[in-house]
């Protein structure tokens, strides 16, 4: 073996070592530098080509280049390593305490009286209901004389009703939208309407001068108590569960006939009996009945033809009921550590 | 309305049934009942006891050590502490184990109390002589029993009988929700009847035998009605010599499970009859009627008149009056007068029983400010020819009672008899109607149950007139519904044509609104509708403001909800200063509603309901932070422009030098403002307050879910910064108007980075910086056409007097 060889194989060896013993990147560039560099050992043997003979040269260079191969195979295996090593050593040094406090967006809160809505709106929707809304002050013959309430009926004793004057009044009900809707005379109607009604009550846990009902008016061929009674069994196990009962009982309304109070099985202790339903296992969440046929009549529709079935709602029932809240006035002191509660 | 469980078995005698089964199936079949109090509830172990000997406790001034016989072998020693306590009484008697209903203050116990054996200062005890309290009642419904110590039993009374048995108290107090259409469920009978139908047994109605001696009513009393349409009936019956004197315990019994307090006999049959039949009575000391003649005519206006509570009552022309020869001896249906009321010593009793306009009774009741049992029961507007069965029915317990000697025969004023109703039975309509399929048998059979008497011939259904609530075939197929019961119809969905389910328009675009507003921390608040005019001193609205033309409740609860709400943001600030008082921190509201706004005052059509999105806060953030959310808003609405904020315009309840009015293409949409540091003074609110109304109904003609995708630049954008000095009073739009005038489309976007007004900068000048992008849709943009833009520019303002910053 030539001198030259021999070189080129120690040139070679000692690069392999220093390979090996390099601990870091830096270190590792130097070895780099130092063997292969412009000055480095290996490139100072090409370097001396020119004290080979002619006939040796193409094996010299054949030594040479199969001695930087070797070195950068192995330093590249070997960069990959202390590369790996380092994002190894990066990532573990970045741990973090997952359990620290998250960063929250400061967001708003929406009030339970329109979450409920809101429910209510996409359960009759999802049946082909229209949303309607009317005016809240409503002239006196569509919040009651087109309702089958005439002059001087009980219910339109002072003390309940909110006048403006004679004939404009604080609307007491969404009825009235079924009114005007009916008057329109586009058949069928399947709409809901919700809004804001007014009654002369003085302000307590249970009460309040305002308040929000939700009207439903169903008006087509042959509807009958029965689809009545499957519409809002639908209802109420959408929105209270798919457990939920409804029991019927007769009651009556100026503006329905037959009419009924409905009663679902209370959710809390599920028919039971509990202090949330009074121990009757029930609570009472709406009105409704057959529109009376005279109602029909005074909006231009035929009783004769069409039949037809409205239900009327508390919005605060349904959200006093649903959250739990035990008084109706937080509803309207808009403290945000109550909004902040329902979602 | 109540009724003693009892009472109903007086006509239903086969009914037997627990009270809860009573409640349950009553309510279905729409005699809702609200509530029932079982009498015998706690009361265990009661018997009646005879004392056989009574002695002295040795160590009490007050106790007695008694022997009692409960009927069995050996007699009791019971201690008691009663002082009416005597030998030879028969009482109720608590044996060991036994309970009562609560002590003798009358204090009730939920759980009743436990009768154990024991001492009583040394003394052994077993068991308890009760008083009327203990077993749960009271002195008032029970006259006989003592004020104050234990009840007695008459003499003749079995030892050892069940004393709750003979008390009467095996039975249960009933309380009905009776609607309004069903009047004739305002009687005992009425719901007896209810009660037979529903339980399927029968009903038996009392058989009034005829009374009377041979003498004529009509000799002792002539009667005349003047205003027959507020009186159309008029029933008068007299009875001589007349013995007052308490009415039979079972009468008493009926009264006082209705809460009526029996008084004597002539008193207790009037309000036995009135709850029996619901048809008030009155009865007159027949010698206090003057010229023994009745006139029913309307009061005139300023009459003054004394009822028999001795109140002095002003009267007016709507008022119906009965009167004698002289003077008014009751106000109509409402209550009698103290000039002819019975005493003690009355000899003759005139009854009347009369039927009258219900509208016009609940109308003077209320003027007058008088309700009673008698008013209450007319106001619902009675069967006329229930009064002739009532005016009977009394004088026919005085006869029973042996209460006085009645004269024959009756007068009656009644000239339009109330006939009958006839409704054509339908059965396949009331099929139709209630989605069922009954046979007319069926259906005929759940009328007669409550004596709606079925007309074959005529095909059609006998109402009673009693029944004021069924006129057409609806009401049929709720008979038939409610006795078939509610719950056992179907339950189907409607069939028919299908709809579209869908919210209107305005309704989505709120809920976007929502959306947002919660997502820029603002919590939904609900106001309102109607506040005080104070409202208008506290946001310092001028005199004259048109806002102050608020629409007027005539009968408000009170001044602070006197008028309807013509700005949103008393309701805002309301609450905002709500939280503040409560030391909530950081606190963002945001309320829709309408405000009310009359087209002309006073009111002749609906006013311009207007909804508004109203926010409001305080603590963190600015003006400009609340105009972020504005700018948020109106992009997600749809409005693709830039809105316009203007100051010509000021309001006096924001900050006169932070406010604006917002419009959009030259519509007013809203405003938006720092709370001026004098209404937030007013409102208590101790931070700076910031509010931004829209008003909806201007917003949705611009708004829209329409989006069209305009495609993504394909060459890049320059961007050049330029920093002016600025004349302070020139505004950001003033700037913005010449870069979107003279930037042309090649100015892509701007964007001000900086703003500086202080040392450096000349006084009267602010130094502002604007990022400017430029962007050439179809090639890359060269470095002259830059500088020709910047140019353009630059010369607009200039000409506005605007330098560059060197």
């Amino acid at each position: 073996m030539s001198e030259i060889e021999l070189k080129v194989k120690e040139i070679q060896d000692n690069a392999l070592r220093e390979i090996t013993s390099a601990d870091d990147l830096e270190k590792l560039n130097s070895v780099r530098v130092s063997f292969l560099g412009k000055k480095g050992s290996l490139t100072s043997v090409l370097k001396s080509m020119k004290t080979v003979s002619p006939e040796d040269r193409p094996k010299v260079g054949k030594w040479v280049n199969s001695a930087r191969a070797a070195i950068e195979e192995q330093m590249e295996a070997k960069r990959k390593k202390l590369d790996a090593a380092r994002l190894d050593r990066q990532l573990a040094a970045e741990k973090i305490d997952v359990t620290l406090p998250a960063k929250m967006k400061f967001i708003g809160h929406r009030h339970p009286n329109t979450i409920a809505l809101e429910e209510v709106e996409r359960i009759f929707t999802g049946m082909g209901y229209e949303v309607i809304e009317g005016p809240e002050i409503e002239y006196d013959d569509y919040n009651f004389t087109k309702l089958n309430i005439p002059a001087n009926h009980p219910a339109k004793d002072e003390q309940d009703t909110f006048y403006i004057n004679k004939e404009i009044l604080l609307r007491t009900q969404t009825s009235p939208v079924q009114a005007r809707v009916m008057e329109k005379g586009k058949l069928p109607i399947r709409m809901i309407s919700p809004g804001r009604v007014f009654r002369s009550d003085e302000v307590d846990a249970t009460h309040s001068p305002s308040f929000h009902q939700i009207e439903g008016l169903v008006i087509d061929k042959n509807v009958t108590l029965a689809d009545l009674k499957g519409t809002l069994d639908v209802f109420a196990k959408e929105l209270f569960g798919p457990d939920t009962k409804t029991k019927f009982r007769p009651h009556h309304f100026p503006f329905t006939e037959p009419s009924a109070e409905v009663d679902v099985s209370c959710f809390k202790c599920g028919g039971k009996g509990c202090r949330f339903c009074k121990g009757s296992g029930w609570i009472e969440i709406l009105g409704c009945g057959m529109v009376h046929p005279h109602v029909l009549e005074m909006c231009g529709i035929d009783p004769e033809e069409y039949t037809g079935f409205a239900f009327g709602v508390g919005l605060e029932r349904i959200a006093l009921l649903k959250y739990e809240i035990d008084d109706m006035r937080l509803l309207y002191e808009n403290d945000v550590r109550f909004l902040s509660q329902f979602n | 309305m109540n009724t003693s469980l009892s009472w109903i078995k007086r006509y239903v005698p086969d009914l037997d049934v627990t009270a809860q089964e009573y409640a349950d199936a009553m309510t279905l079949s729409g005699t809702k009942v609200e509530n029932y109090e079982e009498l015998d509830k706690n009361l265990d172990k009661i018997v009646v006891g005879e004392i056989l000997s009574c002695e002295a406790h040795p160590n009490s001034d007050h106790l007695h050590i008694c022997m009692v016989n409960v009927g069995e072998a050996e007699p009791l020693q019971i201690v008691c502490g009663a002082p009416n306590v005597a030998v030879g009484q028969k009482v109720p008697v608590v044996l060991e184990g036994g309970s009562v209903a609560g002590s003798r203050d009358g204090d009730k116990n939920p759980e009743g109390i436990k009768i154990k054996a024991g001492k009583l200062r040394g003394v052994e005890s077993h068991g308890m002589i009760c008083s009327i309290e203990e077993l749960g009642s009271t002195h008032e419904m029970y006259p006989e029993a003592p004020e104050y110590g234990i009840y007695v039993f008459p003499d003749d009374t079995k030892v050892g009988a069940d004393a709750i048995e003979l008390l009467g108290l095996h039975d249960a107090i009933i309380e009905y929700e009776i609607t309004s259409n069903r009047v004739d469920c305002y009687s005992v009978i009425g719901i007896a009847r209810e009660a037979a139908a529903t339980f399927g047994k029968k009903f038996h109605n009392p058989e009034i035998k005829i009374t009377g001696n041979d003498e004529k009513a009509s000799d002792y009393i002539d009667v005349e009605v003047i205003d027959k349409d507020l009186c159309p009936r008029f029933t008068a019956r007299v009875v001589k010599n007349v013995k007052i004197g308490p009415s039979p315990k079972w009468m008493q019994r009926c009264l006082a499970s209705n809460g009526i307090r029996p008084i004597n006999n002539v008193v207790d049959i009037t309000n036995y009859v009135m709850e029996e039949y619901g048809q008030p009575m009155h009865s007159y000391d027949y010698d206090m009627i003057a010229g023994h003649k009745i006139i029913v005519k309307r009061a005139k206006d300023g009459d003054v008149f004394t009822t028999l509570d001795g109140q002095e009552r002003h009267l007016d022309h709507d008022v119906i009056m009965i009167c004698d020869a002289e003077k008014e001896v009751g106000i109509g249906g409402i209550m009698g007068g103290e000039n002819s009321m019975i005493t003690d010593d009355v000899k003759t009793v005139l009854f009347e029983a009369a039927n009258f306009n219900g509208t016009n009774i609940r109308l003077s009741s209320k003027r007058i400010g008088l309700q009673t049992d008698a008013s209450q029961k007319f106001d619902k507007g009675l069967d006329p020819n229930t009064a002739e069965l009532a005016v009977n029915r009394a004088c026919e317990l005085m006869e029973e009672f042996g209460a006085g000697e009645v004269v024959g025969g009756i007068v009656d004023v009644y000239d339009e008899v109330r006939q009958p109703k006839e409704v054509a039975f339908e059965p396949e309509k009331i099929n139709a109607l209630l989605g069922t399929s009954f046979t007319e048998e069926e259906m005929i059979g759940y009328f007669e149950a409550v004596d709606l008497k079925y007309d074959a011939d005529k095909r059609c259904v006998i109402v009673p007139t009693w029944r004021q609530d069924v006129f057409r075939t609806c009401d049929l197929a709720e008979e038939v519904a409610r006795f078939y019961g509610y719950d056992k119809i179907p339950t189907t969905l409607p069939k028919g044509s299908s709809t579209a389910g869908k919210l209107q328009f305005d309704m989505r675009i709120l809920s976007i609104a929502r959306d947002i507003a919660e997502d820029c921390g603002f919590s939904q608040g609900y106001c309102y509708s109607f506040e005080s005019r104070k409202v208008f001193d506290k946001l310092r609205l001028d005199e004259d403001d048109a806002l102050r033309n608020a629409i007027e409740i005539i009968n408000p609860l009170g001044e602070d909800f006197s008028i309807m709400r013509t700005t949103s943001l008393n309701g805002i600030l309301t609450s905002l200063a709500t939280n503040y008082n409560r030391r909530n921190k950081n606190v963002r509201l945001y309320e829709h509603g309408n405000v009310y706004l009359p087209k002309a005052l006073p009111l002749t059509e609906l006013p311009d309901e207007r909804m508004r999105l109203t926010l409001g806060m305080y603590g963190e953030g600015d003006f400009f932070e609340m105009k972020g959310v504005v700018q948020l808003l109106l992009s997600k609405f749809g409005l693709k422009k830039k809105a316009a904020y203007t100051t010509d315009v000021l309001k006096n309840y924001l900050h006169p030098g932070r406010q604006a009015q917002i419009s959009y293409e030259g519509v007013w949409i809203g405003e938006i403002g720092e709370v001026h540091p004098l209404v937030c003074q007013n409102y208590g609110i101790g931070e700076r307050a910031y509010i931004a109304v829209l008003d909806m109904p201007a917003i949705l003609p611009f708004a829209t879910f329409d989006r069209k995708f305009t495609g993504i630049a394909r060459y890049p954008a320059v961007t050049r910064d330029i920093s002016m000095i600025v004349p302070r009073e020139i505004t950001a739009a003033e700037i913005e108007a010449v870069l979107e005038q003279r930037g042309g489309k090649l100015l892509e976007s701007y964007n001000l980075f900086d703003i500086y007004e202080g040392p450096g900068i000349l006084p009267g000048y602010k130094s502002i910086a604007y990022s400017l992008t430029f962007r050439h849709k179809d090639k890359t943009m060269e470095e002259a056409e830059i500088v020709s833009a910047m140019n353009k520019i630059l010369n607009g303002l200039n000409g506005i007097g605007i330098e560059l910053r060197k």
